[in-house]
């Protein structure tokens, strides 16, 4: 028979599992969810932002967590970088959906095997105090290795969002795809504003990264499991929508902690899509967000 | 050029690899030419959706993948011809192009590319699951050591490959020059504009969409004799999702002749490199041409071949 503790342990995994999945998905939510940017290739630079934590872990003993910080910086330039090259090449030319995606789907690829060719395919792992540690309450464990990374990505996506609703500049990134001429005339640049938006959104993958490596070894390709799942969480929650966002990473990862502990592991993949698929045909505002 | 002289290029261009295959004796020749065909089927089924309606398909192994494995599952139950089990294949991955068409088409394009994004994933782990054809240990399929009309069963997989290839730019062919080829780039084109003026858009998008899926299934109903064992981290590959993106966009998405271009052209550099440099090397190339061609020449091979023209 069921285990009440056993399912209460897995509705906890999950809760820690969805808060990791939200910090994948907040680089998604800035960049498609409020820039309109599909931005495919950001699991990839999560898997980058891991690959460098790995270095900076094992040669200079540095905290994952810290190293993730560190590393926040360069990629932040990347970023916005990378978003120059995206309105010079499509915004500009005006037939940015179909190109663009097919641009970042490349750009996926090939982070992934640039990866392979000077990193190796091998899988990596970090070490830090709490990652073999656990606390436990009355029956129920919660591991150090998902509680750390749920409360930085919490801590990270609130952090972003006081930015975002408090700051000028922050407001100014929400509006900026629903309307630049305005923000034009408020004497914003929407280009300067989505660089620095698409800069933001890409440091947070350095985050997520460290995070990543800290939940478990990571090869190259494993970027590919999460794109799936960061964008259903993202269009499940309702584009635009943080707060949206962070439910939805969590029901998503109590159902994949459910179906992994109670039926089949290798099942847990496709439960994103099944969120995904009816949202779009049926509630494509998603949970909280705006309309499509 | 004209229809008459397409089909008299296309049946001396099969009349004269058939010929050629006489004089072959070294069977990789004929392993290679398969890979060809397969790219040149699978490039144009993507750029009838891709191409000419601008909807990206991230999801081709997926549908290929689909047209394996029924095809894997009906040969294990009943011994049918080859024709059948390429029937089947298309049927099946034509259904499931008819359902995601119906639930993601009417949104954005971005959404129905996630969705098809995500329904590789799910038919991934739908096949590791499928214990009848294998599962995540993959199936042995026997390969009959001789074709139908003598000679080797790859040179017959070969030619098989060959006439469904030659038939899929045919019907893209056909498609470009038929009001529901000018009904598609008016989608591409302003997808708002054509509604208003009347082009029946969801009915043209979701045509295309069950019959880029059809074609994919087709292209992958004869891998399990192609390759022989068949597990799902192979079938869901994801370079055949790059390729079949990289190759139209190369050779130019407008009309049928570019993936064509980009298809020969790249899956000869790959089978050349695979060969003398890594593998991963060689993807790395893929994604680079792929990216270099998106932001420098978005029109591809074709439409640089035409702006020289113009210039001349």
């Amino acid at each position: 028979m069921l285990d009440p503790l056993a399912v209460l342990n897995a509705v906890m995994a999950g809760v820690l599992l969805g808060g990791f999945y939200a910090a994948v998905a907040l680089g998604i939510a800035i960049a498609f969810g409020m820039l309109d940017i599909p931005n495919l290739s950001h699991p990839a630079f999560v898997v980058v932002g891991a690959f460098a934590t790995w270095l900076l872990n094992s040669n200079f003993g540095l905290d994952p967590v810290l190293a993730g910080l560190v590393m926040a910086p360069p990629f932040f330039v990347l970023g916005a970088l990378l978003y120059r090259l995206y309105h010079v090449c499509f915004e500009r030319r005006g037939d940015a959906a179909l190109q663009g995606l097919a641009f970042f789907f490349g750009m996926l690829f090939i982070t992934e095997v640039a990866l392979v060719l000077t990193a190796g395919a091998d899988y990596r792992s970090v070490a830090a105090p709490y990652i073999g540690a656990s606390l436990t309450f009355g029956g129920i464990t919660l591991p150090g290795r998902m509680l750390v990374p749920f409360l930085v990505s919490i801590g990270m996506i609130g952090l972003l969002h006081q930015f975002l609703t408090r700051s000028f500049t922050g407001r100014a990134i929400q509006a900026v795809s629903q309307d630049p001429l305005a923000l034009r005339l408020m004497g914003v640049s929407p280009t300067r504003i989505k660089t620095l938006a698409f800069g933001l959104a890409t440091a947070t993958a350095a985050i997520a990264g460290s995070l990543l490596i800290i939940i478990e070894p990571v090869e190259p390709s494993i970027g590919r499991d999460f794109i799936g799942r960061a964008f259903a969480v993202v269009v499940l929650g309702g584009m635009g929508s943080f707060y949206g966002m962070l439910l939805a990473s969590v029901i998503l990862g109590i159902t994949e902690s459910i179906v992994s502990d109670m039926w089949n592991p290798s099942w847990a993949p496709a439960i994103a899509f099944g969120f995904l698929l009816p949202t779009l045909a049926f509630r494509s505002s998603g949970l909280l967000g705006r309309k499509l | 050029m004209s229809n008459a002289a397409f089909w008299a290029l296309s049946a001396m261009l099969v009349a004269a690899l058939w010929l050629a295959g006489r004089l072959v004796t070294n069977e990789y020749v004929f392993f290679m030419g398969y890979a060809v065909a397969q790219y040149v089927l699978l490039a144009t089924a993507w750029n009838l959706l891709g191409g000419y309606a601008g909807y990206i398909n991230f999801g081709t192994a997926a549908f290929f993948a689909l047209g394996a494995y029924v095809s894997v599952a009906i040969n294990k139950l009943v011994a049918v011809p080859l024709a059948v089990l390429i029937l089947a294949g298309a049927v099946a991955a034509g259904a499931v192009g008819l359902a995601m068409g119906y639930l993601t088409l009417k949104l954005r394009g971005v959404f129905f590319s996630i969705a098809t994004l995500a329904l590789a994933i799910v038919a991934q782990a739908a096949v590791t699951n499928w214990e009848f054809v294998g599962g995540a240990s993959g199936a042995y399929v026997l390969r009959p050591s001789e074709g139908p009309w003598g000679g080797s069963y790859v040179e017959y997989l070969f030619y098989v490959m060959l006439v469904m290839a030659v038939g899929a730019v045919a019907l893209a062919r056909s498609i470009e020059r038929s009001t529901v080829g000018l009904g598609l780039s008016a989608i591409r084109d302003d997808e708002l504009v054509a509604e208003a003026y009347g082009v029946p858009t969801l009915r043209l998008k979701l045509l295309v969409t069950v019959l880029s899926g059809a074609l994919m299934g087709m292209a992958g109903a004869p891998l399990p004799f192609y390759v022989a064992y068949l597990d799902p981290p192979s079938a869901f590959n994801l370079s055949y999702a790059v390729n079949t993106i990289a190759m139209p966009l190369i050779g130019g998405t407008s009309t049928w002749i570019g993936p064509v271009i980009g298809a020969v052209l790249l899956t000869m550099v790959q089978q050349t490199a695979m060969v003398t440099i890594s593998s991963a090397f060689n993807l790395m190339l893929v994604g680079l041409l792929m990216v270099a061609f998106i932001t420098l020449a978005p029109n591809g091979i074709v439409g640089l071949v035409r702006s020289l023209r113009r210039r001349a």
